[in-house]
């Protein structure tokens, strides 16, 4: 294991090649470039034994991706925003097809207005298309997942593709130390990609097929029982990882500070830092406050989070996210959560960080302040007031 | 001993599947198929071929074969030849098999890429001069005063204003190991392209124009005929692309009527002798440009 000063890209590159896909497609958008360009330079020099496509955009990518995994190859591609977007229609075919391609997701602001910073409306636009979808926070955590992606994905129950999300610039360009593992290590965390579902020159299939009205649901059942069985497999993975590498990861969730809380607030990705930076400064002042981040969207962590607000007395979504003409889509999926569980304790949301817009550590502070008000609002931070899109 | 009707491999890859009687289109995937043999690993876009081929439980390829995104045909033949090439397997050909939307229109981007890397493809374009499986709308490659359901012929507009796209020439002009056109009305020719096809390495491009009975308001059993009559009256040509040079594999020594081959089928019934005029000379422009650019 070594240690190298990386940025979130390059972390989740070598994480990448440690996983040794075979073949990767991709089109460059800002800010994923970086882990593309790495990639090719891994390829270039030899430590890297992968079949790189340079594609002629991201349709071209997850299709690409797609084809090499339906004949059992391991196969890669990243993108953000607009190419997120762009590839959409092979989201949820290649999460029907049950191949379990990975992809990196630099969290980028989608247009109109154009703006290449980092918010979580792309990847959040895309929860329903039967993705896997995780939220690193820092550095190491992109370069963990990228290896733990390849485990829980290609796993026989659940034959999901995976993305993995790196807030754009914020995580993608900023630089940490990170602890690289060894090839050794990775291999015998990461097993060969076995698979059925392919189409095989000794045993002919024909995948991708039509199914009509009498028996598509048993299709459907089917794939999103593969994306709840992800639920254990994350579980199983981290285990096997922990026991391999010495780090260990909580599953759907990361809770601080919660035990006793009786603010929490629900985030996801990198600015999680940020609030838990202020949950210590409140812990000095003898104030009970807790943070929860969701590092997985996809299964849905409902249990894990109506375990974590036992003690709350009210609860706030922060999110870099709008459905518009509703509210955040983390905050319905947590008010979902609570309600299934019977909870019913005032829930806020907290929409920031549009756009690349900073939140600031006052911020974070006069969501804690406010919690304690008790009113459910929907909120948008940085625009100079309270309670708006009430 | 060079592949013919006689020569042909008796399996069938392609049967048990729901086209219309008289499809051209199913016919040039089942002779390709032959050609190719059981390792051919197809790739069919949303289509024709995808909807009548592959309705679970009924999947009608013998041969491994998946469906595509509509747009998708080349993109996913790159991902599967360098899937399969990245575990050690070189004993295929991956082929795809797609309509001309699904070609000169939405797939060509795709296209354009996969011939740019030169991936070890090869990619057959069943033209039948309009989207069918949606019900006969126009596209790029229908040609000019064909009638479809989305160029009507009224009293003001007679069918579809716009020429066919040149689609051969700009495939080649990517500089592409080998292309080459062909038509179900001569099955012999396009077999012996599948096989020329079969032995190069790169990117292959074979663009067979494969008549529809139902879009194009024919018997069903007249789509071998009019497909041998297309290229007969000179509106469709058998060449080939190859070393930089267009090769003419078929000269008619004089060409046939072009107002019987177009008052035959119901897609150009209402065209007046100034549109026939109109097509016959845009046909002796374009054997001007074939005779004096083609070997």
């Amino acid at each position: 294991m070594a240690k190298k000063f990386l940025s979130g890209n390059e972390a989740f590159a070598y994480g990448v090649r440690l996983a040794r896909p075979q073949v990767i497609s991709a089109y460059p958008i800002t800010p994923q470039t970086i882990v593309v360009e790495k990639l090719s330079e891994f390829v270039e020099d030899g430590s890297l034994n992968a079949e790189f496509i340079h594609v002629e955009s991201e349709h071209s990518a997850l299709s690409c991706a797609m084809g090499a995994s339906a004949v059992g190859a391991r196969a890669f591609t990243a993108t953000s925003s607009q190419g997120l977007l762009y590839m959409a229609e092979c989201l949820p075919y290649a999460a029907g097809g049950r191949f379990p391609i990975v992809m990196m997701n630099a969290n980028r602001s989608t247009a109109l207005p154009w703006n290449i910073y980092g918010d979580q409306r792309d990847s959040l636009s895309q929860l329903d298309s039967g993705w896997i979808q995780a939220y690193a926070k820092n550095a190491q955590e992109a370069l963990d997942l990228a290896l733990m992606s390849f485990y829980i994905a290609e796993h026989k129950n659940v034959s999901t593709p995976f993305m993995a999300n790196l807030d754009g610039f914020v995580l993608t360009h900023t630089y940490e130390v990170a602890e690289v593992p060894t090839q050794e290590q990775a291999d015998a965390f990461l097993p060969k990609y076995e698979t059925e579902n392919k189409m095989d020159l000794r045993h002919p299939r024909n995948l991708g097929f039509s199914a009509g009205p009498d028996t598509n649901t048993f299709f459907k059942y089917k794939e999103h029982l593969g994306i709840l069985n992800a639920k254990a497999v994350i579980g199983e993975a981290e285990e096997k990882f922990e026991r391999i590498f010495g780090r260990r990861y909580s599953g759907l969730t990361e809770s601080y500070q919660i035990e006793d809380a009786e603010y929490i607030i629900i985030t996801l990705g990198s600015i999680s830092g940020l609030v838990r930076e202020a949950v210590d400064a409140l812990r000095k002042e003898g104030r009970r406050v807790g943070l929860l981040r969701l590092r997985y969207l996809r299964p849905f962590p409902n249990e894990e989070i109506a375990a974590a607000v036992r003690t709350a007395k009210a609860l706030a979504v922060l999110e870099k996210d709008i459905s518009f003409g509703n509210e955040g889509t983390v905050y319905t999926n947590v008010n979902s959560a609570l309600q299934k569980a019977d909870i019913h304790i005032p829930c806020s949301d907290y929409i920031g960080g549009l756009g690349g817009k900073n939140i600031s550590y006052e911020e974070i502070k006069h969501i804690f302040d406010r919690l304690e008000q008790l009113q459910p609002t929907v909120n948008f931070l940085g625009i100079g007031g309270e309670g708006y899109g009430n | 001993m060079a592949i013919s009707a006689k020569t042909l491999n008796e399996t069938e890859f392609f049967y048990g599947h729901k086209a219309c009687a008289g499809c051209g289109g199913s016919l040039a995937v089942r002779i390709a198929l032959k050609v190719l043999g059981e390792n051919a690993v197809a790739v069919l876009p949303a289509g024709c071929m995808s909807a009548v081929g592959f309705n679970f439980p009924q999947l009608c390829f013998g041969n491994n074969a998946i469906i595509s995104t509509f747009a998708g045909t080349a993109s996913m033949l790159t991902g599967v030849e360098a899937g399969l090439r990245a575990q050690g397997i070189t004993d295929f050909h991956a082929v795809g098999f797609a309509g001309d939307g699904g070609t000169a229109d939405i797939g060509l981007q795709a296209l354009s890429g996969a011939i740019d890397r030169n991936d070890d493809i090869l990619y057959i374009c069943y033209d039948n001069e309009a989207y069918m499986n949606t019900g006969i709308q126009k596209s790029s490659l229908t040609p000019f005063g064909a009638r479809t359901t989305t160029t009507p012929a009224g009293k003001n507009i007679r069918g579809n204003l716009r020429t066919k796209k040149n689609l051969f020439e700009i495939v080649a002009a990517h500089g592409i190991p080998y292309a080459a056109t062909a038509s179900v009305g001569y099955l012999n020719d396009f077999m012996r392209k599948v096989e020329k096809a079969k032995h190069i390495r790169g990117t292959k491009y074979i663009h067979i124009l494969a008549p529809c009975p139902t879009g194009w308001g024919v018997s069903t059993d007249e789509t071998v005929d009019v497909a041998k009559e297309v290229v007969d009256c000179g509106l469709w040509y058998l060449a080939e692309y190859e070393n930089g040079e267009f090769t003419l594999n078929h000269q008619p020594k004089s060409f046939s009527d072009v107002s019987a081959y177009l008052k035959r089928q119901s897609r150009f019934k209402h065209l007046t002798d100034k549109d026939i005029e109109i097509i016959t000379q845009s046909r002796d422009k374009k054997w001007e440009f074939i005779r004096k650019n083609f070997k």
